[in-house]
């Protein structure tokens, strides 16, 4: 037994999440790519597979009339994409304000402490996402909780709108996505050697270069990873731009939402997808090729 | 590893399973749909039945129903189109049936299995029918109107006497637009419930499906987008209640609800609903069986139950929506019976139209024109 786990212990521990990517992400994924490629009908399904393998045999008849569409009209499709990459963008960015400075002092607290400080952090996934949205339109409407103390403390008259705004969809972004940048910077400021920053200081570093030359550059790969964590789900966010933004807060998801049930047409909302994959995969494998080359 | 790191590792385990199981609290509402002899799966709209309806059913038939609920037409279709949704009874309405009925999604009823289809009435019933192409397709549960519902208080406030509220121009000229800005106008998510209503007002047949009578809608909205606060068919119940927003285009029953939680709440909100004298169009929710129901007899004596005059008229009388049933009006609260927004006046009734089924065609232009207004261009 003992024997069995050694000699193969590596190789389940490798494959088993393999195998669960492969049904449960690649899967889909060819599906998509397989829908996005089929003609679009009234029937159940509501499509044509390009890809049909049964009794008949294999057939694979693609057709690209789904992108043809899209390319076609691509100015409706690129202000709500160019929207989602904003939102996205900036969403990451106040993530990465907020969770620098909170892992930091994570990391740096002694360690006792950071294990409560970590669950801390954790606390807000137990409870439904969909009911933490529920509670902050609760705190941001015009006669919700925040408004209802300024206006009692005289700081405004009316109530200031904050639903319907970029503020609000940045406020629920932050509020979800923000332990998911925690987390990997807190793994890459715990890591980071304390002798080297007292090394610094005692040389007469001041704190603004310490952090410039030695802690921001050692934490980069904790904030690469926690970014790409954040901005790839923000991206194609649907429900809290649903809930908490307004007509100037049209995202991709709902672009695709739009297709997949108001036009019916399952293929077009596919190639969306696809194409939106691409945009965010694209530069991701590029800079790490970039990363390799560099490296050799 | 280090201990702090085997924590970091003990966290994000945490983390997955704390998403798994928000998934997992998410999947929980949707009960399980399933398939014995004693068993009924129903899956219809969102407070759109009284609340012990369905435990008087189960009592009185010893058949176990289950039943879901959904908030929009469209992702009752998807289910539908997917193909094997357990459902043995579901009410979409009359256009999203007819294309269904189209796709091969739903299965002809047989109206003589349900003696109480007799309590129907006729001339609604015949609308349903004309939309769905066939007098086999179900049986109306409810219908009514889009219209625009308002906050009484807040719209004096602004206009004083000589308010709007029997013209769709309350909303969509931008000179009153602009004086409900700052107390909130919604519009509904719905373009096949608000585009056909703006050709009516500006002058076109509601029923048109010419692009560019469409594409005028779309640009009499874009006038007002400046002054909207949202477009979204679930937020405005709520909202208008709350006295968030003052002005909406919405659905008739939406508005009596959101009236009816005004007035729990007591928050000093009056809110009212009007049909616009320039017309609107009429919708119709149809109780259906899908093409791959199982326990259908169980679908039948559920619809029959639901036709019993009492029944209906107790549904009506909870839900605030108009009864396809013509024998139940005599239990319904004369507060509904003789509300105008509800069951419209026969003035009114010249003006109601019905929606077309587009064709994908259409479909694509329409929801081009709503995305481009959504969009602000």
């Amino acid at each position: 037994m003992n024997y069995f786990f050694q000699r193969f212990g590596r190789q389940i521990v490798i494959w088993l999440p393999l195998a669960w990517l492969l049904l449960f992400f690649m899967l889909p994924l060819i599906e998509m790519i397989n829908v996005s490629f089929s003609e679009a009908r009234r029937a159940v399904p509501p499509y044509n597979p390009a890809f049909q393998f049964g009794p008949g045999g294999i057939s694979f008849q693609p057709v690209v009339d789904n992108y043809y569409l899209i390319y076609e009209y691509w100015e409706d499709y690129l202000w709500p994409a160019v929207n989602s990459i904003r939102l996205a963008f900036f969403s990451t960015l106040y993530c990465l304000l907020f969770a620098y400075p909170m892992a930091w002092w994570i990391a740096r607290s002694n360690k006792s402490l950071q294990h409560i400080l970590l669950i801390l952090v954790l606390m807000p996934f137990w409870t439904s996402s969909l009911l933490r949205m529920y509670a902050l339109i609760g705190l941001l409407n015009p006669n919700g909780f925040i408004n209802d103390i300024l206006i009692w403390a005289g700081v405004t008259v009316i109530p200031i709108q904050m639903m319907q705004t970029d503020f609000s969809i940045y406020a629920g972004m932050v509020l979800t996505y923000l332990p998911l940048m925690i987390l990997p910077l807190y793994a890459s400021l715990v890591r980071l050697d304390g002798s080297i920053i007292e090394a610094a200081a005692d040389l007469g570093a001041r704190k603004w270069d310490i952090f410039k030359t030695i802690i921001l550059p050692l934490s980069i790969p904790g904030i690469i990873a926690g970014s790409l964590l954040v901005f790839i789900p923000a991206v194609g966010e649907f429900v809290i731009p649903a809930l908490l933004g307004g007509p100037e807060q049209l995202m991709l998801g709902k672009v695709i939402w739009t297709e997949f049930f108001r036009n019916r047409d399952w293929p077009v909302a596919s190639a969306i997808a696809i194409i939106l994959i691409a945009i965010i995969i694209l530069p991701i494998v590029y800079a790490r090729y970039q990363d390799k080359e560099g490296i050799s | 590893m280090s201990r702090s790191n085997l924590f970091l590792v003990v966290g994000v385990i945490i983390a997955a399973l704390a998403i798994f199981l928000n998934f997992d609290t998410e999947n929980a509402q949707k009960s399980k749909v399933a398939d014995l002899d004693n068993k009924l799966n129903i899956y219809n709209w969102s407070d759109y039945i009284a609340e012990d309806t369905i435990s008087n059913f189960e009592a009185e038939t010893g058949i176990q129903v289950t039943y879901d609920m959904y908030d929009s037409n469209e992702v009752l279709e998807a289910k539908m189109l997917a193909g094997s949704s357990g459902y043995d009874l579901v009410v979409p309405t009359a256009d999203f049936l007819a294309r269904g009925r189209e796709a091969g999604a739903y299965q002809d009823m047989d109206i003589s299995k349900i003696p109480n289809a007799k309590n129907q009435n006729p001339q609604i019933q015949a609308q349903a029918d004309e939309m769905t192409g066939s007098t086999n397709a179900g049986l109306v549960y409810m219908w009514g109107s889009t219209g625009i519902a308002y906050n009484e208080d807040m719209i004096a406030e602004r206009f004083g006497e000589d308010a709007p509220t029997d013209s769709w121009s309350l909303i969509l000229d931008p000179v009153n637009a602009a004086k409900l800005e700052d107390c909130g106008i919604a519009v509904l998510d719905a373009p096949t419930d608000v585009l056909p209503n703006i050709m009516t007002y500006l002058g076109y047949d509601g029923t048109s499906m010419e692009e560019a009578h469409f594409e005028a809608a779309g640009e009499a909205l874009t006038a007002i987008r400046p002054y909207l606060r949202y477009i979204n068919s679930s937020q405005s119940i709520n909202d208008i209640a709350n006295g968030d927003i003052c002005a909406a285009i919405m659905w008739s029953g939406d508005a009596f609800q959101a009236a009816y939680r005004a007035e729990e709440a007591e928050n000093g909100n009056v809110i009212d609903y009007y049909i616009p004298n320039e017309g609107t169009n009429l919708w119709f929710d149809v109780m259906a069986i899908p093409a791959d129901a199982k326990n259908i007899d169980n679908a039948y004596k559920f619809v029959d139950y639901m036709m019993r005059a009492d029944v209906a008229a107790e549904n009506v009388n909870y839900v605030w929506y108009a009864s396809g049933n013509k024998a139940a009006e005599a239990s319904i609260d004369p507060e509904i019976l003789s509300h105008p927004g509800i069951y419209p006046t026969e003035k009114a009734k010249e003006k109601l139209f019905v929606t077309p089924v587009y064709d994908p065609e259409t479909d694509r232009i329409v929801t081009r024109v709503w995305n481009r207004f959504l969009a602000g261009n």
